[in-house]
């Protein structure tokens, strides 16, 4: 039994604080946020360079052959500083994907550019009617000739203004939420038929309502085994649910911290209102949330490879955990700052928003709890 | 014990219900306050019951009506049922009473005719940077030199003061008294020479609160309300009065019922997802401590109305409304799934917006109604008030 880092892993962490103190300090994440662009190229393409974007992929392809747990901790940092680049489409999703079901084709064509941060993909899963069942599907891919055509409705595409390619998940057979027919499609964003409509998110990001119209791909467009993408969809989106874990266990850090100092030093009543048992009591149950949320962050890390029943319920176990403590923690945090947890202008507000938003990707605390439920 | 309404009291209902059907703007019907576009928008329903002679039924004669306490919640939850904009508490329930109380009868008739029409707006200066659970605190100063006060210092929260024409302040007119001791109530023109209004924006993105700053305003010593030195028993009497509709019951019980409609549209593997075991059993819960609430309400209307007036469970009404308030907001985030994640600039509403209609701006208001647990005594400030004043503690 080990839960020690490796002097690499926490040389990793050391670069990757660093990096969060210089490019990111809050007010100019906040100015980021807001601007036309809405992200930092430039800023994608240093932490290109310091090799996250490959961390998890192997060393043939561009990648550094890291592990989970060195995804983990760049989730963590990125999480203290919100950061928005979109490193978990890229570095956890499009590299899961090809690293579990890719051709050697794409894997010899694209790692290498994502790792590069050439080429920036968004992940386009989620339907207006779908809500969190990755299998409810009503955008299908009909064959022609050599390929397929593709039509459909995509929503709330988290990163897409950013990306140049897309992953989209398409029926290609069965009924609109069968297990088997669904396939994993790449789709380039320039593509003819493919619109998008852009809009900011409520945690500072950007996403798009994505429209396929007769969309036409190639055969080699496919990702895995046609009609039975499901399972790497599963696979991957468990793998991007302990990312968002060990996110969320970052901007819970900031908060508490914040929320300690705070307490501190605002007084009331002639006293430092951390002194109040109410509020000790309420911070130490932000503590004791935050530590669970570290632990099971730790445990979905260490699960990842084992087989898909114990996987889907340490992934769904995390998620609860993470989703649950994420409110706590948040609406604490703004209720022991008062009034001024409520502005824009603290940072707090910033990273309960990002905690609340947490709990919706890829399914929140219900979805879950029902998920983990099933698998007995 | 009878919880029936007498026939009076139903031919009450009716008329009020007509009434509010024929004249209430039906373009604010169900918006948001933070989605309002202009300063008329927060004032046509305060003018149209102005002229009705509605506006302030818990006012003593000549202004008010004489309306039992069971007609004024009638009233409340027929306005809430029909989604007509809430009147701004500034002027009527908050200044007005203080001036019909403890004011001169020259200030009567100076201030009350404009917060009855409508042509005055008023801000309320009371939290400060380092005075907000401890409001008595305060540090803003007011010295006497002449026939003016000057005053100097900082108000903080102060709500759509960017509209306000007057602003009601508490001040420190005496640094050596004990902290209540010393504390004096004003009237402040906004026009005044030295006064800023600072915004504020929240984490929903909204503007509704500002900082007001006061660098050597003149103040003239005529619009001080009560004597010199007696502002904090105007404050208390100001927040122990007024408490009926505190708890939002009739508003918390419209917006449960525009949920529903919202999860009937809503699907989750191809069913409603009102018919969802999760949702069911936390709309049910909502639903159960919502009844309890709007019974404790009533006793505390019966007991009002037997002549006991308001007692301390006004403070269980302010945590278990807001804390109904804020679990609706919540339910309504989950609801929408996906949908939650986008942001509506509420300054600019014609911004795309993706999804339902019933979705646009769910997380913000999730996020700006935690703001109910902090403001007007924030609930750790309600929970110590009951561990004192009832307990015993």
């Amino acid at each position: 039994m080990d839960f020690s880092f490796t002097e690499e892993q926490t040389l990793l962490r050391n670069s990757v604080q660093k990096f969060i103190q210089g490019a990111y300090d809050f007010e100019t994440r906040r100015k980021v946020s807001k601007s036309d662009a809405g992200w930092r190229k430039e800023v994608y393409g240093q932490i290109a360079e310091m090799g996250l974007l490959g961390v998890a992929m192997p060393e043939d392809f561009g990648g550094l052959g890291g592990s989970a747990v060195d995804a983990m901790i760049i989730a963590e940092e990125f999480g203290r500083g919100l950061v928005i680049e979109p490193w978990l489409n890229n570095a956890v999703i499009a590299a899961g994907f090809l690293k579990a079901a890719g051709s050697t084709a794409q894997k010899e064509e694209l790692l290498p550019a994502i790792a590069a941060g050439e080429t920036v993909f968004a992940f386009a899963y989620a339907e207006p009617q779908g809500r969190f069942n990755l299998a409810d599907l009503t955008t299908t891919a009909k064959k022609s000739g050599d390929g397929y055509v593709l039509n459909g409705h995509k929503a709330v595409v988290l990163g897409a203004p950013f990306a140049d390619k897309l992953i989209v998940t398409a029926r290609t057979s069965g009924g609109q939420r069968d297990a088997d027919g669904v396939t994993v499609f790449i789709v380039d964003k320039s593509a003819k038929g493919v619109s998008t409509r852009d809009y900011p998110t409520v945690d500072g990001n950007r996403a798009s309502e994505v429209t396929l119209e007769n969309v036409t791909v190639g055969a080699d467009a496919v990702i895995g085994e046609v009609g039975g993408g499901l399972k790497t969809v599963e696979l991957v989106t468990d793998q991007a649910i302990a990312a968002l874990a060990a996110e969320s266990t970052g901007a819970m850090k900031v908060l508490n911290d914040t929320t300690i100092e705070y307490a501190k030093t605002r007084k009331q009543f002639g006293t430092p209102i951390g002194k109040f048992q109410v509020l000790q009591h309420r911070m130490v149950d932000m503590f004791m949330n935050y530590e669970q949320s570290v632990s099971i962050t730790y445990m979905v890390t260490l699960k990842l490879e084992e087989e898909e029943a114990e996987r889907k319920k340490a992934a769904s176990a995390a998620k609860v955990q993470i989703g649950k403590a994420g409110r706590f923690i948040g609406q604490s945090a703004v209720q022991i700052h008062g009034g001024m947890g409520m502005t824009d202008e603290l940072n707090v507000g910033h990273y309960f928003k990002r905690l609340t938003m947490i709990d919706t990707l890829f399914g929140n605390v219900d979805h879950h709890l029902k998920r983990y439920a099933t698998l007995g | 014990m009878d919880i029936n309404f007498t026939p009076e009291d139903e031919a009450f209902r009716a008329e009020v219900r007509a009434f509010i059907e024929e004249n209430q703007p039906q373009h604010l019907k169900g918006v948001r306050r933070g989605e309002y576009r202009n300063k008329e928008d927060f004032l046509v329903w305060h003018r149209i019951l102005y002229k009705k002679g509605w506006l302030v039924p818990s006012w003593p004669a000549p202004y008010g009506t004489n309306w039992t306490p069971t007609q004024k919640y009638i009233w409340n939850e027929e306005n809430a049922r029909a989604e007509t904009p809430a009147i701004l508490p500034f002027g009527v329930s908050m200044v007005g009473p203080v001036i019909y109380t403890f004011g001169t009868q020259e200030q009567k008739d100076k201030y009350i005719p404009g917060i009855l029409s409508g042509d005055v707006w008023w801000c309320q200066g009371y939290s400060e940077p380092g005075a907000g659970s401890d409001l008595a605190s305060l540090k803003t100063t007011a010295v006497r030199e002449g026939d003016y006060y000057i005053v100097n210092g900082q108000k903080t929260w102060t709500t759509l003061a960017q509209f306000a024409d007057w602003i009601f302040c508490l001040v420190r007119t005496d640094k050596n008294a004990k902290a209540q001791e010393g504390i004096s109530f004003l009237l402040i023109d906004m026009k005044t020479p030295g006064i800023t209004v600072k915004p504020i924006i929240t984490m929903d993105g909204g503007h509704e609160v500002n900082e007001v700053w006061f660098d050597n305003v003149k103040v003239p010593v005529e619009n001080r309300i009560h004597e010199e030195n007696k502002g904090w028993t105007c404050a208390k009497f100001l927040l122990s009065h007024e408490r009926a509709g505190i708890a939002g019951v009739a508003r918390s019980k419209r917006a449960i019922s525009r949920l529903k409609d919202m999860l009937a549209m809503e699907v989750i593997d191809g069913e409603k997802l009102i018919d969802d075991a999760d949702f069911e059993r936390k709309i049910a819960e909502l639903e159960i401590d919502l009844t309890a609430l709007e019974f404790t309400e009533l006793r505390t209307l019966a007991s009002e109305q037997a002549g006991k007036g308001p007692g301390l469970e006004s403070s269980i009404l302010k945590i278990k409304g807001t804390e109904i308030q804020q679990r609706i907001t919540e339910l309504v985030m989950e609801g929408v799934g996906y949908y939650s994640l986008p942001y509506s600039d509420p300054l600019s509403h014609n911004e795309f917006a993706p999804g339902p209609a019933y979705a646009e701006g769910t997380t913000q208001n999730y996020a700006n109604m935690r703001k109910t647990s902090i403001y007007g005594g924030s609930n750790e400030i309600q929970r110590n008030i009951i561990a004192k004043m009832v307990l015993g503690l």
